[in-house]
Order: C-alpha cells, then structure tokens, then sequence
C-alpha cells in the first residue's frame, strides 16, 4: 500500500498549487516566497507592502490552523547545529534573492508558466542540495 | 482590504498545505535529497501535486490575462539563463542541503517557535537585505514587480 506519508504529500502539495493558484487569479501574483518576503525588505522595501505581510502571515499562521483541525503537530524540529543554521540560512537568503526565487516561485510556479529559468534554477538548486546532503552525510 | 484578506487566505493555505505536507519537517526534506542513504520520496508527491495543480490551474488564469482584484498579471519578465540565476539557485540549494528549509517551510515553521528556526530565518533576512544591498549597487534599476 501506499504510505500515509506519500498521500500527505501529494495532498499537502496539491493545497500549495491551490494557494498559488488563488494568489494569481485573485492578485495576478506568483506565489514565490523568496520573492513576495524580498520586498517587505530594505533597501527600498516594494510600495505594494500591505499582501505581501498578509500572505506571510497567513504562511506562518498556516501550520497552527493545520494543527487546530487535525490535531496533528503541523511543524518538526530543526535538525541542524546553531552555527549550521546561521550559515544555510544566509545563503539560503542571499541565493534566492540572487537567484530570483526559491522553491515555491522557480519550483514550483516557474515550472507551472514552463519558465526555462524556473527549471535551470530548479535542476540547479536540487543537484547542489543533493550534492550537500551527499557530502555532510556520507563523505565529512 | 479584500486584497489582504485575499493573500491572507492564500498564505493560510500555503502554510496548511506545508505543514500537511511533511515540508515543514527538515528530517523529511533531507531525507528526499539523501539519494544516497535510506531515500525517503515524500517530497517528490508534494513537488509533483503542487506542480500538477499550479500547472492546470494557471491554464485557467494566465490566459485571462487579468487578476479578479488587480487590472494585470505581474509576472516575471526576465527571459536571459545567467550566472545570478545559476549561481544564486547553486547557493541556496547549498543552504537548503545544510539545513533542511527552504524559505516557505521556515518561515511556516516559525509557528513553533523553535529557537533553530528562529535563527535560521533571522540569518535568511539578513542574507536576503545584504544580496539586495550588493544588487542596488551592482545595477541601480527597480527590480521587475514580479519576480519567479
């Protein structure tokens, strides 16, 4: 049979196109993270400030409105040291903003609208975490 | 107002879908990108079910080419596969494969206040305001409204 957790996944995932699809119908907007929490940020945060702090947080909302209705923890621990999660995520952040977008806006909107972009970023930021996953795990 | 309680609602769903999703646990998104080791493919039926629906659903939309809420589409005009694209996504997926969160999953997991991901978002922003810094003085042109 197929795992419980396989079936979350595909459910969870078709919740997120949901929402990226509700965000573009009603505000012609891409659903990207990186992007939409980008410009609440200085130097010249964007002027259309107010969805993007709303969308946000409705995000950080959205695990606590998952646990109020299934009772279920909707958030696991981190899994890194401190000063392991100061690196990632400063390069996290400084690479999706070189980078023009993350998980959510390349991986999933951009390959939607089939941006070449979208899939060159999302084949290259896929191999580069695998490829750290490999390291950290099975070689350092 | 309906354009907050609009992107309110989006996020909420964004974050439900996250959290039901397993995205919010860095244990399982390592563990779909440790090919190597005990392989665990939840991610894959999330990326996949996201996709899937974003992809038909934006069939509907794009084509419109208006918003119910807003006159125009802000979609991502730029086009050129650069080294910022190439080099900027290498970085993330660096931090992405150190840590286990990639920026939707972070911030939705700052809902459990756990000081790890604290951190980690705080060193995100920071990272985020300083590659903004360097791009205002790299090219001092507005970013484009939507960028994907």
């Amino acid at each position: 049979m197929i795992p419980e957790a396989w079936l979350a996944g595909l459910a969870g995932g078709a919740l997120i196109g949901a929402a990226a699809v509700l965000l573009m119908a009603l505000l012609g907007r891409i659903a990207g993270v990186s992007g939409i929490v980008g410009g609440l940020l200085p130097p010249r945060p964007a002027a259309d400030f107010g969805w993007r702090l709303a969308f946000v947080l409705g995000l950080v909302a959205g695990p606590l409105l998952y646990t109020a209705l299934s009772g279920r923890p909707g958030v696991g621990l981190p899994v890194a040291e401190l000063p392991v999660l100061v690196l990632a995520g400063l390069l996290v952040g400084a690479g999706t903003t070189i980078g023009s977008g993350c998980t959510s806006g390349h991986g999933v909107c951009g390959l939607a609208r089939l941006s070449p972009r979208s899939l060159v970023a999302t084949l290259t930021f896929m191999a580069t975490a695998g490829i750290t996953v490999f390291l950290v795990r099975h070689v350092l | 107002m309906i354009r907050l309680l609009a992107a309110l609602a989006a996020g909420l769903m964004f974050g439900a879908g996250l959290a039901l999703s397993g995205m919010t646990d860095p244990a399982v998104v390592l563990g779909f990108l440790d090919i190597a080791g005990a392989w665990n493919p939840t991610l894959a039926f999330v990326m996949g079910g996201a996709l899937a629906v974003t992809f038909l659903g934006y069939r509907l939309v794009l084509p419109r080419g208006r918003a119910l809420l807003e006159p125009k589409l802000a979609l991502p005009t730029a086009r050129a596969v650069d080294m910022p694209l190439i080099g900027g996504a290498a970085l993330f997926g660096v931090g992405w494969g150190l840590a286990g969160y990639c920026p939707g999953p972070a911030l939705a997991s700052l809902a459990a206040a756990q000081p790890g991901t604290i951190v980690f978002v705080a060193a995100m922003l920071v990272g985020m305001v300083a590659a903004r810094l360097l791009r205002g003085q790299a090219a001092p042109v507005a970013p484009s409204p939507g960028r994907a």
